[in-house]
């Protein structure tokens, strides 16, 4: 299964489901929605957090947050 | 309309609410609490036009009506219950229109209230920055209410806003459709609620169902009523919850889709992508935030001690001024050696505490300061703590109340407790006063390297030294501290935008005149205090002081005379009594009677040592040394038992060590009070900064006589 956290910098990719039922309501309300295309836009220097593009604008969390967002 | 309408100004965090508050109140703001709760209420007025004026509310940032934060439930609270004083009677929403769909959501909930909305759209700049176009007359058309084009950072548009609130308030339309509504769903469920609880709005409704736990306007028996019809109707907060986004978001896309309109979108404005490709560097990242630090602290105090020197001496001008001027007596010295000398000792350090308010403002108006949460998160996580740890950590260095309030940003329940507990570690401008005067006593301005002087490698050491013990007391302090809910780093990081003065300068005149206000009353009331203490003794006490003298030292003649018994007479006085009381128990510090007394009333907040010491030694002092400055005078202190100046370096390092790491602060032990719920937490962090203090004073003192 491929997760935000296994995009590469600049790749893109469309989410597809939430793992984790709490944090989900957070990023719904952030414009993180099922179909919405995200873009790895940085890792910070120690590899976590990590930044990405979505709704047209940047967003950062950390790796085991993206971990659970799905994608294809 | 209502005499002075209530306007409510809500919106996404970083959408410019506070620079269109800045922009509509100008100075006339109040800060203070929302009732019963410790959030930060930000009220002023402005006239909406000659004959009429309106007070404006200033609400915690927030995404959704559903709070992720404890600052933000007070919003729902409010918005809920029509009977709250602060109930608005119209709403302006700041919308950030460079990312318009995402400041829709909370919009879309807002109207579903049924409140009157005025939307006004920010930041239209960074929109064209990143080429998108905004119609906000089609908008307008889409929406149903007023759209507004503002730009809150220099204040245009704000004629059009007042005009387009009074509108709303005068020709309210009443309510048009939901956009979401959830009797459409539940109908039976929203039927009774709203009978219940004679509501008329079934998205209100949806609230009392979805979150009675935070309304404190409920009661806990109506609760458990609600509890019930949710079982009753097979009701899931949570699936219902998503849904809802996901339904208002649908609805936005067609909203914005004839309004909104884009030619090769970029996603991130050209500056910030330069900047982030800097600033997130692994190695520049770091290196400009260790540089940003660097810079903060050596302007502290080189460029501050200017306007200070000159305080400084204006003080003394005035105490000697008046004591020439004003009949010798006890109302005199009442004024001079107590009031002017205490009060003096804080005023003098304004130009510091406003230097670093200043700078502190300006690293969150840009937009660094996340940049900085980033890139810190991994390292603080080490020790327990939270990338967002960094602001509280930062403003600390301001003052610990605001920054412990800000911890509230951490959702994180134990990062955010372990936040709370070591950022009274850091080095507050309470404590800024007594590293200066002590280090200026004992360590030589030597310059180094150009830029730097010795005196100035001594303070950043001791700020150094604060932050250590702050995040080695986390990773000690980590196994202690249940986590008992899980929270969420994920944040928006905003584009760089260049401060503007005025709002920074608005920012740091609420801090300083704050500090002031409030450091002052206690400041006098000790002053006071202690001047009595210091100028009556038990019994006869005070005037035997001078047959003792006589007795002790019969050759002394004249000024020596007075001066021995000025010194006796503080020896003899209720304050010398208490400082020779629990000399014992501070001597291994390196510590006499006189420092105990300052120490002692320092637990109430530290800023007062500076201001008892000048009423200490003003009173023992040499009689003609009156216009003397409070360094001088501590120069020429001499410790009766060796001979030797008591400020020497070990007992003046005791001291600096000390102050790093007592918990000496009165607001800020009732701050964590009621951040935490509760005296446990209070007492565990007075207990072991005060013992950590001690100790370490304890092994400068030794190490270094
Ligand atoms: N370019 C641009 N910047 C703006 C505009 N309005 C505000 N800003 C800047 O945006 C930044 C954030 O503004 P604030 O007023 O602090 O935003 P806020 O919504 O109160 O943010 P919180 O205090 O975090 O809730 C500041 O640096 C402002 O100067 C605007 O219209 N255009």
């Amino acid at each position: 299964m491929k997760t935000i956290a296994n995009l590469k910098i600049g790749e893109s990719a469309y989410i597809k489901a939430f793992l984790q039922p709490d944090l989900s309501l957070k990023l719904l309300e952030m414009g993180c929605l099922p179909g919405e295309e995200v873009t790895l836009d940085f890792v910070a220097p120690l590899g976590d957090p990590i930044g990405i593009q979505v709704n047209g604008y940047c967003l950062a969390m950390r790796r085991e947050e993206a971990a659970t967002v799905e994608v294809i | 309309m209502k005499k002075t309408p209530t306007i409510a100004l809500l919106g996404n965090p970083n959408s410019g609410k506070s620079s269109l508050f800045n922009q509509l109140t100008g100075l006339r703001q109040k800060v203070g609490n929302f009732p019963s709760v410790t959030v930060e209420r930000k009220s002023g007025t402005f006239a909406l036009d000659h004959s009429q004026t309106a007070t404006v509310i200033d609400f915690p940032g927030l995404y959704s009506l559903y709070p992720k934060a404890l600052d933000e439930r007070v919003v729902i609270d409010v918005l809920s219950n029509p009977q709250h004083e602060d109930y608005p009677d119209a709403v302006i929403i700041v919308a950030d229109a460079s990312n318009l769909k995402r400041n829709l959501l909370l919009f879309t909930q807002v109207a579903d209230l049924g409140l009157p909305v005025v939307l006004a759209l920010n930041m239209l700049d960074v929109a064209e920055d990143k080429n998108l176009k905004i119609n906000a007359v089609k908008l307008a058309m889409k929406l149903g209410v007023p759209v507004v084009r503002i730009n809150a950072r220099v204040g245009e548009g704000m004629d059009n806003l007042k005009k387009a609130i009074q509108e709303t308030l005068t020709v309210n339309t009443g309510f048009q459709k939901y956009y979401f509504d959830p009797a459409e769903q539940f109908p039976e469920l929203i039927g009774e609620v709203k009978q219940q609880y004679s509501l008329r709005n079934n998205y209100l409704a949806l609230h009392y169902v979805q979150q009675h736990d935070i309304f404190s306007f409920v009661s806990p028996e109506k609760r458990a009523a609600l509890d019930g019809l949710i079982q009753k109707h097979d009701f899931r907060e949570h699936g219902f919850q998503a849904a809802e986004t996901m339904h208002r978001y649908a609805l936005i896309d067609g909203l914005v889709k004839d309004s909104v309109t884009t030619s090769n979108f970029i996603p991130k404005p050209l500056w910030t992508r330069r900047l982030d490709d800097i600033l997130l560097h692994s190695f520049w990242g770091y290196a400009v935030f260790l540089m940003v630090m660097l810079v903060i602290f050596q302007s502290v105090f080189s460029l501050a001690s200017y306007p200070m020197d000159w305080i400084d001496g204006g003080i003394a001008w005035l105490n000697d001024g008046l004591k020439s001027l004003l009949p010798e007596s006890t109302l005199t010295s009442l004024l001079t050696d107590g009031l002017v000398a205490g009060i003096g000792g804080v005023v003098v350090f304004i130009p510091q505490i406003a230097f670093l308010f200043l700078l502190v403002a300006m690293l969150e108006e840009s937009g660094y300061m996340s940049r900085v949460m980033v890139i810190m998160d991994r390292l603080m996580r080490k020790v327990g703590l939270n990338g967002k740890s960094v602001v509280p950590l930062i403003s600390g260095v301001a003052c610990a109340v605001p920054a412990i309030m800000s911890a509230r940003s951490i959702g994180n329940r134990k990062e955010r407790l372990l936040t709370i507990l070591v950022t009274p570690l850091m080095s507050c401008s309470a404590r800024l006063p007594i590293f200066t005067i002590l280090i200026a006593l004992v360590v030589p301005a030597t310059p180094i390297l150009g830029f730097f002087t010795l005196q100035g490698l001594t303070l950043l050491g001791l700020y150094l030294l604060g932050t250590v013990s702050a995040l080695l007391s986390a990773w000690a302090l980590r196994g202690f501290v249940p986590n008992t809910e899980k929270g969420y780093f994920v944040m928006e990081m905003p584009t760089y935008k260049a401060p503007r003065w005025n709002h920074v300068g608005i920012a740091v005149w609420e801090s300083v005149r704050s500090f002031v206000v409030e450091a002052g009353k206690i400041i006098v009331a000790i002053s006071i205090i202690l001047w009595v203490l210091a100028s009556y003794g038990p019994a006869d006490s005070m005037e035997r002081a001078e047959a003792q003298v006589r007795q002790a030292q019969p050759t002394l003649s004249g000024v020596d005379l007075d001066n021995a018994v000025a010194a006796q007479k503080l020896e003899n006085s209720y304050a010398g009594h208490f400082g020779k009381f629990i000399e014992p128990a501070i001597a291994p510090l390196g510590y006499d009677w006189k420092i105990g007394i300052a120490l002692l009333t320092s637990f109430a907040a530290r800023e007062v040592f500076v201001g008892t010491v000048s009423t200490i030694y003003s009173l023992g002092a040499e009689v003609d040394e009156d216009n003397a400055t409070l360094k001088d005078r501590l120069r020429a202190e001499i410790n009766p038992r060796t001979g030797q100046p008591t400020y020497n370096l070990a007992t003046s390092f005791s001291l600096l060590i000390f102050y790093v790491f007592a918990m000496m602060c009165m607001s800020t032990i009732a701050t964590v009070y009621r951040e935490t719920h509760g005296w446990k937490w209070p007492a565990v962090q007075f207990v072991y900064m005060t013992g950590l203090a001690y100790l370490l004073a304890f092994l400068t003192y030794q190490v270094l006589k």
